[in-house]
């Protein structure tokens, strides 16, 4: 059985993650501390909540540094929403009115979601909702990605109030307009993989993601 | 994307989330009128799942009585439902604290959704938005009209379930709420709970035009051109229950219909 261990720092929707691997196949462990992290196969980082607090969590488990470790290795890594977020080198969202630095894996930075659409017109935020994918990064289509059971329009679940801003353009895998604005909404680079939106909670498009994840 | 108006403020109309609302009483689907008189329907795993696979956007769990015994039921249904439904879930009814909020995103809830006790003591808004962001703190709103024949008469912020009234303008609190960390505000109107006479549209535009995060519309919505309603006075999502529980409309039969209005939905 392929197993896929879930990085458990306590700021995340844990079990809906669990729920969805299980369902394509995989066994779950879950790694609190870094002993519990050596070995995996395949790493997922999901997460909720504010980009600092998140990167607390991971530092008050000493998991920043074995985790860079580890991606930088090939070891496969998927960052779910705050996940991904943190894969970059750093976010506006912080408590300090600095920026606070992120795991530094694909170079850019997360920043806050315009509260206005392209028009001008107010816009909600966080957004929150079912946005379609179109490809990025110079991609006409997801054949060859991470992404190739993505159909450009499929829709997946958003819910997020800052956006990754990735450096490199062939790191932005695909974008989810919001109000006019091309959010981005996955980065790839090697065996590292993010996405903004919530496979787990995206009904059949969002679990064929994970089932390509699973059986990497 | 096109626009509406809604309080002076020019507002862009989203594509609308479609909300299955799903009441619960220990462990049955109930719907009632106003938020009286209970009906039980059956498993509410059982809908949930059937509403999953028509193609509903997102669920919404309230355990009704849960705020009036101090207890909430959810967390097996919860547990059942996170196994093979795979779309965003909301909880709500009864939370008191952090601490509840916890069992209930433990238990396979995305977000939760708290009333009763956030008007008792707001500071719970921010101690859920904190611990667990603001994306998972929903705030519930029961609105009643101050006149029922005249909305320009303003809304007042009801709890338990309709039965208890607070004083405060359903304005000011929304205001106040998403100042405080909320991320989203769940907004029943009290007067068409479970009529399927129609939904409150002035509520909806008086408070999207001054909210800055999502609003769900909720209670009343009896047809497509209710929700599609909700949609242009700017709600980002519209819950649905007796209508779908009754199976007066289907999921997909909905979504037929918003579409041929003009309303986006998820295909």
């Amino acid at each position: 059985m392929r197993t896929v261990t879930v990085i458990n720092y306590g700021r995340s929707n844990l079990l809906s993650v669990r729920r969805a691997l299980e369902h394509c196949g995989a066994a779950v462990r879950l790694a609190q501390t870094p002993a519990e992290l050596a070995g995996a196969e395949k790493l997922v980082l999901p997460g909720v909540g504010a980009f600092a607090d998140g990167m607390a969590g991971l530092e008050a488990a000493g998991l920043v540094e074995p985790i860079r470790a580890m991606a930088r290795r090939g070891v496969p890594l998927l960052g779910i929403c705050l996940g991904m977020q943190m894969l970059l080198e750093e976010s506006d969202e912080s408590d300090t009115g600095a920026p606070c630095p992120g795991l530094g894996l694909i170079p850019g930075r997360v920043q806050a979601i315009p509260a206005r659409d392209t028009a001008g017109a107010k816009l909600p935020v966080p957004n929150i909702g079912w946005r379609p994918l179109a490809p990025a990064g110079g991609r006409a289509d997801f054949s060859g990605t991470p992404f190739s059971s993505v159909q450009p329009g499929d829709e997946f679940y958003f819910v997020h109030g800052y956006s990754a801003h990735p450096a490199r353009l062939q790191d932005a895998l695909a974008t989810a307009a919001y109000g006019g604005h091309n959010l981005c909404a996955a980065v790839w680079h090697g065996s590292i993989l993010g996405t903004q939106f919530h496979p787990e909670k995206s009904a059949a498009p969002g679990l064929a993601l994970v089932q390509a994840f699973v059986d990497l | 994307m096109r626009l509406g108006r809604a309080g002076g403020e020019v507002k862009a109309v989203q594509k609308i989330r479609l909300i299955a609302r799903l009441d619960v009483k220990d462990h049955n689907l109930v719907k009632g009128i106003q938020y009286e008189g209970l009906r039980k329907l059956g498993d509410p795993h059982d809908f949930a799942l059937r509403y999953y696979e028509q193609g509903i956007d997102e669920l919404l769990y309230l355990d009704t009585v849960a705020s009036l015994y101090g207890r909430n039921n959810l967390s097996d249904i919860l547990a059942r439902t996170s196994a093979d439904v795979f779309i965003p879930v909301t909880a709500g009814g009864g939370v008191r604290s952090a601490a509840d909020a916890e069992a209930l995103l433990r238990a396979g809830a995305d977000k939760v959704a708290v009333n009763t006790a956030a008007i008792a003591r707001p500071a719970l808004i921010t101690e859920i938005a904190r611990a667990f962001g603001s994306q998972c703190m929903v705030l519930s709103v029961q609105a009643k009209r101050r006149d029922a024949q005249n909305p320009a008469a303003g809304w007042e912020a009801y709890c338990d379930n309709g039965r208890e009234h607070t004083g405060l303008d359903v304005l000011d609190w929304v205001c106040r709420a998403q100042a405080l960390g909320a991320g989203e505000i769940l907004l029943t109107s009290v007067d068409c709970e479970g009529v399927g006479k129609g939904m409150d549209i002035p509520l909806y535009e008086a408070v999207c035009a001054r909210a800055d995060v999502p609003v769900i519309a909720a209670g009343g919505a009896g047809c497509a051109a209710d929700v599609a309603g909700a949609a242009r006075a700017g709600a980002s999502a519209a819950a649905v229950g007796s209508l779908l529980h009754y199976g007066r409309a289907t999921v997909a039969g909905l979504k037929e219909e918003l579409a041929q209005m003009g309303v986006e939905v998820r295909r």
